[in-house]
């Protein structure tokens, strides 16, 4: 009785195990970037982060005859974005309607060896969400959650500010193979970057199929005078608030000193 | 130079808001007005989000005021019992103001709210100073004496109950257009984001007939408080006062306030009026274009206030 317990928890566990062996045989994506803490002081003004690494491949296993295709998405912490459009309505132009824009990235970054069309098919760039277009934007339409086909104008306008603020980046040329297996990318932060974690996600492609993954992460933070000034002004709101009149009442009342003429 | 804002969050120049404050802080000081129609919209033209550009130019001109009132008080030219009858029935119309803010809110109409009553307000308020003073150095070309204040002449005003006698004026009025003024500035400031010294000024002296002398260091007194109570306010309510943005704002404000008043009193009041009235209606304007004139860009996105 006992045995037979013992053997099917023996059997339980090697099923648990058994799909993860094949991916033990395919290739290793071994990463880093250049730093892990990006620190907004005062002079801040935007900043380059590098991420580099090797692939790695599986040991005894014959040498993959294509060659080897990167995507790195970069996702900032996450904010809701309401997008309008402004139409004319008796003579001035008022926003009519609008779009909300929910949990979406604040900060993305895709970045690639190639244009997609040329090492995935457009079914897997849907379903690993590659690129920007293809990315999931979840958006408030009447009481649903749900993303809209790719051309929607809304979905596109929003697409298309973000990249002009540098906060949504698309280069399919972004990554860089220095040597077959050695690979570098740039990973540019704009001056307004949002502050928190970021999460990076590296997939290596061959033959137009996913082979690894790997994640990594960094993080935005304000430091110095600037963290001491955002955090006081939010959890000491009203002590914040009396230090910023005082500091109104002294310039004013040192200016009247300063300027005396009677 | 380049400085980076730890609330508005972006890197600025240094020397354009420097700049900018010393410019406002100027034409402030030159006029006797807060300045924040002329500040709010220049801090968002350079990219500030609208929410904290409100929140900070409120510290903003409560520093050039401070001063302002300071140098007025040293020549006994205010009215503190005046001020304070203003600023009950200023606070009472701050609180009727954010309330119909709230309610457009959640209607949706606030952006053309304010959009529409900066046109009307500032245009109508320009004209009008530009015309009385057009008239008046008309008058005074032609050889007629300038009447700024005939003590004689009496409107429905002056026949108003509760009369009050203000000694530093020199008047002795009803205060319940005092109170009416007091919330009409408070109800409009609440939803521009202004302190409305460009309003105030000339309806002391038109309706109220105060003295020139004391009407500009009265309205700083007023401008002075529900600015420093906004400040707090916002800071506590909103966080989005961003207290480097107003620091440097401030320095500049109240260099370019004392230059500003000194120029203001070498030049005819008449003039200083004209002057004021076309500024405010160059302002008035600009905003009616941005209602008029097709969008660069249909578009346009905002992140929502509810996820930070």
């Amino acid at each position: 009785m006992i045995l037979r317990r013992a053997s099917a928890v023996l059997a339980f566990a090697l099923a648990l195990v058994a799909p993860l062996a094949p991916a033990a045989a395919a290739e290793r994506i071994v990463s880093s970037v250049s730093t892990h803490r990006v620190l907004i002081n005062s002079n801040f003004t935007g900043m380059d982060i590098v991420l580099f690494g090797t692939i790695e491949p599986d040991d005894g296993a014959p040498p993959r005859s294509g060659s080897y295709d990167l995507v790195a998405t970069v996702t900032g912490p996450k904010e809701s974005v309401v997008t309008r459009i402004k139409e004319r309505r008796l003579g001035i132009w008022v926003n009519t309607s609008s779009r909300e824009f929910i949990e979406v990235p604040s900060y993305l970054a895709v970045l690639s060896t190639r244009p997609f069309d040329q090492f995935v098919s457009p079914e897997t760039r849907r379903r690993l969400q590659l690129g920007l277009r293809s990315t999931l934007l979840t958006q408030r339409i009447g009481p649903d959650f749900a993303d809209t086909v790719r051309d929607d104008p809304f979905r596109m306008a929003f697409l298309r500010l973000k990249q002009e603020r540098k906060f949504y980046v698309e280069d399919t040329g972004g990554v860089t193979l220095l040597t077959p297996t050695l690979f570098r990318a740039t990973i540019p932060l704009p001056a307004e970057v949002p502050v928190g974690d970021y999460n990076i996600d590296l997939r290596l492609f061959v033959d137009g199929a996913a082979v690894a993954r790997s994640s990594s992460a960094f993080q935005v933070a304000k430091v110095g005078f600037e963290q001491f000034v955002a955090s006081s002004a939010q959890h000491h709101g009203v002590l914040y608030g009396l230090a910023t009149v005082s500091l109104a009442l002294m310039t004013g009342w040192i200016a009247s000193i300063m300027f005396r003429r009677d | 130079m380049e400085i980076y804002l730890p609330i508005a969050d972006l890197p600025v120049n240094v020397f354009l808001i420097f700049g900018m404050g010393l410019t406002v802080g100027f034409v402030s000081g030159m006029f006797g007005i807060g300045g924040g129609f002329l500040m709010t919209p220049l801090l968002i033209f350079i990219g500030i989000s609208p929410a904290v550009a409100v929140a900070t130019v409120a510290s903003h001109i409560a520093a050039s005021s401070f001063s302002g009132v300071l140098s007025y008080w040293r020549r006994r030219a205010l009215d503190f019992s005046l001020a304070g009858l203003l600023l009950i029935g200023g606070l009472i119309g701050t609180f009727g103001g954010v309330s119909l803010f709230t309610l457009l809110r959640r209607v949706g109409q606030l952006d053309i709210t304010i959009g529409l009553s900066y046109v009307i307000m500032l245009c109508s308020v320009g004209g009008l100073m530009c015309w009385e003073s057009i008239s008046s150095i008309l008058r005074a070309r032609s050889g007629q004496r300038a009447e700024l204040r005939r003590p004689g002449s009496h409107t429905w005003i002056h026949g108003l109950p509760f009369k009050m006698r203000f000694k530093k004026s020199r008047i002795y009025v009803s205060i319940i257009p005092v109170l009416g003024i007091g919330l009409i500035i408070g109800f409009i400031g609440a939803i521009m984001g202004i302190g409305g010294g460009f309003l105030l000024v000339p309806m002391l002296i038109y309706f109220l007939r105060v003295p020139t002398s004391v009407v500009i260091g009265t309205s700083m007194v007023l401008t002075l408080t529900t600015m420093a109570i906004a400040t707090l306010l916002h800071a506590a309510t909103n966080h989005l006062v961003d207290a480097v943005l107003a620091m440097i704002l401030m320095v500049g404000g109240v260099i370019g306030a004392q230059f500003g008043a000194q120029a203001g009193q070498k030049m005819p009041a008449d003039r200083l009026r004209l002057l004021l009235g076309a500024m405010v209606v160059a302002v008035g304007v600009r905003f009616a274009l941005d209602l008029v004139l097709p969008p660069t860009d249909q578009f346009s996105i905002r992140t929502m206030e509810t996820s930070k």
